[in-house]
């Protein structure tokens, strides 16, 4: 009886979401239009308590529950509390921006947390079944997410091509699950791991089921070759839920990456090395120069978010503890800077038009010089220039790279940087050192705006002081690697 | 107490008087702005002095360390330290930050607390260049030190400011980045960041290569030498007078001081290697380009082009690796840093009136500012190297050491002391000797009162250096001969 205590402990923040999550769609139907803050407040409530349960399970050694298939590791810890700040941060950023479209209703909010549930089960999964279950309760909730707007053809036609990917993606990365039970005869990651190490199997045949779940891994990331959702989902959702699914999911996806790659299938680490490096080239290659030519801010973002998640596999490719330290770090700086930037487009938005097109910002320092300083700190954040937090964050990627003295993927990688630098340096060029044409007529809401300097300013000030933050990702990999 | 941070203290004031301006940008006049600018350049002027006062001359180590750790996973440290090639480049940098913000009295009315503060932090960042011992606390004040030069190219420079920025930006940053790759490199090497320890490490000669290489790169743009000197006419032509003043007086120089402090200690073997072509470079540098100089119709590009030539002699100078040598090409660029700076300003005050730079569109400006001609002839001699200015000194010594290399090498160098007075004579006989050019010409008044302090000061630094350049050699002498030990000891060796 109180070893089910002590295990449903263990899930208390995910069972204490879930709730939550149900409660605040029934509460929905009863909840008058212009009382909807209610629901708002509701949701970052919950936000807050599960945070606090997942504190209070605390940093220790990895606990498990329900014959392994949960697990919750330092590891985990990192990665939830950063889910909970992240999706909180994406509520305080939507609020406005959703009142002002008529949709602050119950279902953007209990969508997200069903979604932040799927990705707190996938963070602490180390079973196929409960990862997938994970896997599939994101994925839906983000096809809802994406058609939110249903009036619109572009958020209809997103919602349709995401749809029909990520079932594929899924059905794939089922494929490659069942193959690895095949050959294994258990869903547990670990003992599959064991299994593969002592037993000889035919290691095409594994190989080939291991391609599957890389394939089902990438697609979640968008990584390059199945990049191809990520474009036409971040402009064809409202920008709240660009936001969303930009940074939340990712916290899933490079869980699962660890949980398979490196916890369970670690004994073949020769094999998907090389497609990791494969991605992450292609990622940065593609991601960044197919950059240059966008003239949609979100398009843009979208390959920018691409050749950012290529630079994440490149830590990862590496293999190393160090590398994983590495990659955890850059996505915690990619998160910070993501919502960043589609807070300040959203700040910038009109009540009735969005900023859409990258010029839109031309002149921006004139009419509004703090949101055009910060999105200043931001660019250069993401261009990776000191003294930002964004050139640490390349900076350890590549010293982790260098340090197994492979030289030629850091170069690349280099090239690439300076690539993108050019069109992060466009924005800061237009909204600087050109003259506006229209202005932007925006209410900006102080809260937000507060929030916004700190969430900027936090990439200059970490960028002088980036020791702590480096110090609890390597804590968070340390712990449970 | 002071002492122990007395090199932080050069770093951070002037940053801080930059960040003050931003603050009180809307609630101060311009007046006021312009004060607080001059106040802000001169406290940061002063606290430099005593780095000079105290500076032990005997002696070869790093004096006034500072040490703190900061980013300890990796080992990154926030340590400071000066030796005799930083002292005078650190004091070029406080002086200069004055000489700018009183340039820009008059041409600057647009925005300008924000320009003033742009010029402030950026000499707090290349100070920091000079002072970092650990390479990424260096990477970071040298590439922090792009962000401002960027805004103050694209916000206040020429018609076509965002291509000279991008390119200037693009161009600094690729070689940069090749150069955080070869300290990451040494780090693995090594397990430190500290650039003491990487004088004494051993490198096998294809590492030593690769890294030379990168550093090359980084370098070589900034310096800037042949073949990678296309982005410094457009930054210039484009850039306005306080921003072509810096970039030549002082970020050109970054690059000859990491040459000193990087490349070569680090890379001895690669430096030998490479020796003769990297002195090619610096010859065709200073032919070419003179050259090139010769037929600009621009009068900033003209300058421009006679910067990289007149740094082909500190490339050469280095790469001869002979006390004489060294010690010829750091004047040079010290003098440099007068001559040009003043040059740009001349320009600057000529086009703050007309607002052309063509020369064609000159001609007899003698005739209506009797007392900047003088100024002007006198700059243009200086950078032709004429005896008794510093401009003389630098080149003299660089031909000397070159001759006890290879008669050859002095030769074409010393082919400069024509051409460069040629461009420098024929540029003053175009602008402004003959009869009145054009109407805009005739209604052009001399210089004020700032403005002769301004060109006064600089052409008496010229003079005194020029007469006087022990007061660089003495500071530098030990460090020199620590430089030429280190560059000739081999690492291969060690192996």
């Amino acid at each position: 009886m109180s070893n089910l205590i002590s295990q449903l402990t263990l899930l208390s923040p995910e069972i204490f979401v879930a709730l939550m999550a149900m409660l605040i769609l029934l509460l929905d139907l009863f909840i008058q239009d212009k009382n909807k803050h209610l629901i708002y407040g509701l949701s970052q409530l919950t936000l807050l308590v599960a945070g606090l349960l997942t504190a209070s399970l605390g940093f220790s050694e990895p606990q498990f529950a329900f014959k392994d298939m949960f697990v919750f590791d330092s590891l985990a810890l990192f990665l939830k509390m950063m889910s909970f700040i992240t999706l909180s941060i994406v509520f305080i950023y939507s609020r406005n921006y959703l009142l002002n479209k008529k949709l602050l209703t119950g279902e953007y909010f209990s969508l997200s947390l069903f979604a932040l549930l799927g990705v707190m089960l996938m963070i602490s999964s180390r079973n196929l079944l409960l990862m997938y279950m994970g896997l599939e309760l994101l994925s839906l909730s983000l096809y809802a997410l994406i058609a939110l707007n249903r009036d619109d053809k572009k958020s209809n036609e997103a919602a349709i091509k995401y749809f029909v990917l990520g079932a594929l993606a899924s059905g794939l990365l089922l494929y490659g699950m069942s193959m690895l039970y095949g050959f294994s005869g258990s869903l547990d990651l670990y003992t599959i791991g064991n299994i593969i190490q002592t037993q000889e199997i035919n290691s095409e045949l594994l190989v080939f089921g291991l391609v599957f779940i890389v394939v089902g891994i990438a697609f979640k990331l968008g990584a390059v070759p199945f990049q191809m959702w990520v474009p036409d989902v971040y402009e064809g959702s409202i920008t709240p839920v660009t936001m969303m699914i930009s940074t939340v999911p990712k916290f899933a996806a490079v869980a699962m990456l660890i949980r398979f790659l490196f916890q369970g299938l670690d004994y073949l680490i020769v094999d998907w090395q090389q497609m990791l490096l494969i991605m992450a080239i292609l990622s940065m290659i593609i991601g960044n120069i197919t950059a240059i030519a966008q003239k949609k801010i979100k398009r843009m973002l979208a390959y920018s978010t691409i050749s950012h998640i290529g630079f994440i596999l490149l830590g990862f490719y590496v293999g190393t503890i160090g590398g994983v330290q590495a990659s955890i770090f850059y996505l915690t700086t990619y998160i910070m800077m993501t919502l960043a930037v589609f807070g300040l487009i959203i700040l910038l938005s009109n009540t009735q038009k969005s900023i859409e097109f990258i010029d839109d910002l031309k002149g921006l320092s004139q009419t509004k010089p703090w949101e055009a300083f910060l999105m200043m700190i931001v660019m250069f954040s993401l261009a990776g220039i000191p003294p930002t937090i964004g050139f640490y964050a390349k900076f350890s990627v590549l010293q982790a790279v260098i340090d197994q003295e492979v030289i030629w993927p850091a170069v690349v990688a280099i090239i690439m940087a300076l690539i993108g630098m050019y069109y992060y340096l466009r924005i800061i060029r237009l909204m600087y050192f050109e003259k506006s044409d229209k202005k932007l007529k925006t209410k900006t809401s102080l809260p937000m705006l507060s929030v916004l300097t700190i969430n900027a300013g936090g990439l200059l000030v970490l960028g002088i002081f980036p020791k702590t933050l480096m110090s609890i990702s390597a804590l968070a990999v340390g712990g449970s690697l | 107490m002071i002492e122990n941070h007395i090199l932080s203290i050069a770093i951070w004031s002037p940053i801080f008087f930059g960040i003050l301006l931003l603050l009180l940008n809307k609630k101060l006049s311009t007046r006021k702005i312009n004060y607080l600018a001059l106040l802000g350049a001169l406290v940061s002027f002063i606290v430099t002095i005593p780095i000079y006062k105290n500076f032990n001359t005997t002696l070869s180590t790093f004096q006034f360390q500072e040490f703190h750790h900061w980013i300890t996973p990796f080992n990154i440290n926030y340590h400071l330290g000066v030796d005799g090639f930083s002292v005078p480049l650190i004091l070029l940098t406080s002086f200069m930050t004055i000489m700018v913000i009183l340039i820009s009295y008059q041409s600057q009315r647009f925005k300008s607390a924000s320009y003033y503060s742009a010029f402030l932090i950026m000499s707090g960042l290349m100070i920091g260049v000079f002072c970092a011992l650990d390479s990424i606390l260096y990477y970071i004040f040298w590439e922090a030190m792009l962000i401002p030069m960027f805004l103050i190219i694209g916000i206040w420079g020429g018609p076509n400011r965002i291509y000279a920025t991008i390119k200037f930006f693009l161009y600094t940053v690729l070689g940069s980045l090749l150069m955080l790759l070869a300290f990451l490199y040494l780090y693995f090497k090594s397990g430190t960041f500290s650039i003491i320890d990487y004088y004494y490490l051993p490198i096998s000669l294809e590492a030593q290569i690769l890294i030379f290489l990168a550093f090359f790169m980084a370098f070589a743009v900034k310096i800037p030498m042949w073949p990678l000197h296309t982005w410094l006419p457009d930054a210039h032509v484009q850039a306005p007078t306080g921003g072509s003043v810096i970039l030549a007086a002082i970020m050109l120089k970054l690059g000859g001081y990491s040459f000193i402090r990087f490349a070569m200690p680090i890379a001895p073997d690669a430096t030998l290697l490479l020796k003769p072509l990297m002195i090619s470079l610096s010859l065709v540098a200073i032919v070419y380009i003179a050259l090139v100089a010769l037929i600009q119709k621009d009068m900033k590009k003209l300058i421009a082009y006679s910067s990289i030539s007149h740094m082909g002699f500190v490339t050469l100078g280095l790469f001869l690796v002979s006390p004489l040598a060294v010690e010829g090409a750091y004047i040079q660029m010290i003098s440099h840093g007068f001559i040009s700076a003043a040059l740009f300003i001349c320009v600057g005050i000529l086009y703050d009136q007309t607002h052309t730079r063509e020369i064609k569109n000159y001609g007899g400006v003698i005739n209506k500012m009797p007392l900047f001609t003088a100024f002007v002839v006198f700059f243009a001699m200086a950078n032709a190297g004429l005896p008794g200015t510093s401009g003389f000194v630098g080149e003299f010594m660089v031909i000397l050491g070159s001759m006890k290399e290879n008669f050859w090498i002095a030769f074409i160098a010393a082919t400069t002391l024509i051409l460069g007075a040629s461009y420098s004579l024929w540029l003053i006989k175009r602008v402004f000797y003959g009869d009145i050019g054009n109407a805009a010409v005739a209604k052009l008044s001399d210089i004020n009162a700032r403005e002769v302090m301004i060109l006064g000061a600089l052409a008496s630094l010229i003079i005194f250096v020029g007469v006087y350049p022990k007061i660089i050699s003495d500071i530098t002498n030990s460090s020199v001969m620590q430089f030429i030990e280190l560059v000739s000891f081999s690492k291969v060796g060690v192996l």
